[in-house]
């Protein structure tokens, strides 16, 4: 994945075209050159498709937040019984004690 | 009738009266998984430890006296939902190997009450498709036409069912993901209104979409499952909390007084005549059942595919950001924690989740959120509107489950011909509605006969009106006696069988 990518528009208003690279980067996804093309095409595709909703007038209609009745849930702040911390640990692909273990996320300089 | 093709009301019954025990009906399910499922490929995992142990609880219960709705019946569940101690994968490479550390409310309901979880069934990975085909780990065919896919996402619980493999599959609807392999299989698949079941311990594709129900060959068994599924849940805060009005006992054979509205855009001729021979044949059903048929108009319908390819994968790219290596499933290492991330996720997810992850953030990116994802959501609420203005004139509304009965494996190449599959489906995921498919007949093709499903649809809450429907529907035309397995799956076994 190349910085350039990421600085570019995510349309190329030129082509009309997403910059699959920089959705990809967004998303966290490495994506193959191979995969840039494909899915470049068929993402294009779906966007011409999906577009005839701008036919519809909408100024005034409100957008869906919900589709049933649905109010605001509230509870107690009590502490309750939860999954406990080895079984939590034992699911990740790295631990070391009571932690996720992770990649370097700060440079040493840094 | 051999055990294992007993309605799952039937099975209760019998194991409550003590006529089979529960350990008796379940031995006979693992056999009949063990003797066709190499060929059908249901189940990414079969559980016949924790099936039987599970069988040989409730037999103790019932020498106790009690009395469990689902005693004994034998429960296939979509690997998207949790069942603690289970590998539960999504149909993914990501969680190929993870194990649940709990079981989610809507499985734990069945459990509690008798039913017997044989297996975990394969699904299109993470619930994304219509034919079973992007699961990453296995191949799932239709029972009745090996060659033909089982639809999709809920398949392996479709063909589960279908196969006489379990009673009850359960499934997760998102845009037509329990009622379309229904349709396939030939089995009824119902979802009910969105919020009437917990979606806690299942593992979230599209937030305000997703919904759980039964694949049953009969309604009645659907709506023995429904009613012990459905109700409040704290765990999870959409579900729904109001009363449940039970629907299994209140079952009917007619559909006197109902209006049923047959939708004028969805006009069966252009799917072929064959096809709208079907339904026009199902309708005429309805009819003779004492219902009235009345013509309504869903006009924004026809851009229910379009807002449901917005909202579902930006909400799906929100979902799966979770999917990072760090916590859980599988991790790719990089030199920082950035590449860790985008190799994981490079390598864990396959291509139709992919796409709609970066079709879902390209939707929610900046200076895109308006034009796509905000304008999709005020689509939605016409949707909406549009149902309500049409349930102003009917009980119920009556259209075909599927745009086309089941393909064979690998005919539809291009994503936008798969996901035109759920054409008729999607409108009501997007206004929350309670949908189910019941077989309706079938057409030739090739020689052999592939099933149709009709599809009836009921306002919010209205689950006892469209299941006492249904019912009737089915008493009335029983085409589901019409399904045949194909004659390969009953090859003689190859494996370590008796």
């Amino acid at each position: 994945m190349n910085s350039q990518s990421t600085k570019r528009s995510i349309l190329s208003l030129s082509s009309d075209k997403i910059d699959i690279r920089y959705v990809a980067k967004l998303a966290r996804i490495a994506l193959t050159d191979d995969e840039v093309q494909r899915f470049g095409q068929q993402l294009g595709d779906l966007l011409e498709h999906v577009n005839v909703i701008s036919k519809l007038d909408t100024d005034s209609i409100p957008a869906t937040a919900q589709v049933v009745e649905s109010r605001n849930v509230e509870r107690e702040d009590e502490v309750r019984p939860c999954l406990d911390r080895k079984t939590v640990l034992s699911m990740a692909p790295q631990a070391q004690g009571s932690f996720f273990r992770v990649p370097r996320i700060i440079a040493e300089d840094g | 009738m051999s055990t294992v093709e007993r309605s799952g009301v039937d099975v209760a019954r019998a194991v409550n009266a003590r006529e089979i025990s529960a350990r008796e009906v379940t031995d006979a399910t693992l056999g009949q998984i063990d003797a066709v499922d190499e060929r059908l490929g249901a189940y990414l995992t079969r559980l016949h430890d924790m099936a039987r142990a599970a069988a040989d609880r409730v037999d103790a219960r019932i020498a106790g006296g009690e009395k469990l709705a689902m005693a004994g019946v034998p429960v296939a569940v979509k690997d998207n939902m949790c069942l603690a101690g289970t590998r539960t994968t999504c149909g993914s490479k990501i969680l190929e190997n993870w194990i649940a550390p709990y079981t989610g409310t809507a499985v734990q309901r069945i459990l509690d009450a008798g039913g017997i979880p044989v297996g975990k069934s394969n699904m299109d990975e993470f619930a994304m498709g219509s034919s079973c085909e992007n699961s990453a780990l296995l191949q799932t065919r239709n029972p009745l036409d090996l060659s033909r896919v089982p639809g999709g996402s809920s398949g392996g619980s479709a063909a589960a069912v279908s196969a006489h493999l379990a009673a009850v599959g359960l499934g997760s609807d998102t845009g037509g993901s329990i009622r379309e392999p229904g349709a396939f299989c030939g089995v009824v698949g119902f979802k009910p209104t969105y919020g009437r079941v917990s979606r806690y311990g299942l593992i979230a594709f599209a937030s305000s979409l997703d919904q759980i129900g039964p694949l049953t060959r009969t309604v009645e068994d659907a709506a023995l499952a429904y009613d012990v599924m459905a109700g409040y849940d704290p765990m999870d805060s959409t579900s729904i909390d109001r009363p449940l009005e039970p629907t299994f006992s209140a079952l009917r054979d007619d559909l006197r007084g109902k209006r049923i509205g047959i939708v004028k855009e969805f006009e069966t001729g252009k799917l072929g005549a064959a096809i709208d021979a079907v339904y026009k044949q199902a309708y005429r059903d309805l009819e003779k059942l004492g219902a009235e048929l009345i013509e309504v108009s869903l006009p924004t319908a026809d851009y229910g595919l379009a807002t449901y390819y917005l909202i579902a994968p930006a909400e799906c790219s929100s979902n799966l950001a979770r999917f990072d290596g760090v916590r859980y499933g599988l991790r790719v290492e990089g030199n920082d924690v950035g590449e860790m991330y985008e190799a994981t996720r490079a390598a864990g997810f396959g291509p139709e989740v992919k796409r709609r992850i970066l079709i879902g953030t390209y939707a929610l990116s900046s200076g895109y959120y308006d034009a796509y994802y905000v304008k999709a959501q005020k689509v939605r609420t016409l949707i909406g509107d549009d149902f309500k203005k049409a349930f102003a004139t009917c009980d119920l509304i009556a259209c075909p489950a599927a745009s086309s009965p089941a393909f064979v494996s690998g005919a539809k190449s291009d994503p936008y011909s798969m996901y035109l599959m759920d054409y008729y489906t999607i409108p009501m995921s997007l206004a929350g509605l309670p949908a189910l498919s019941v077989p309706c007949g079938s057409v030739s093709v090739e020689g052999k006969s592939v099933p149709m499903g009709l599809q009836l649809c009921a306002p919010i809450f209205a689950e006892r009106e469209l299941l006492s429907a249904a019912h009737a529907y089915e008493k009335a035309t029983m085409h589901y006696k019409n399904n045949k397995l194909d004659v390969s799956l009953h090859r003689a076994p190859t494996g370590n069988l008796v």
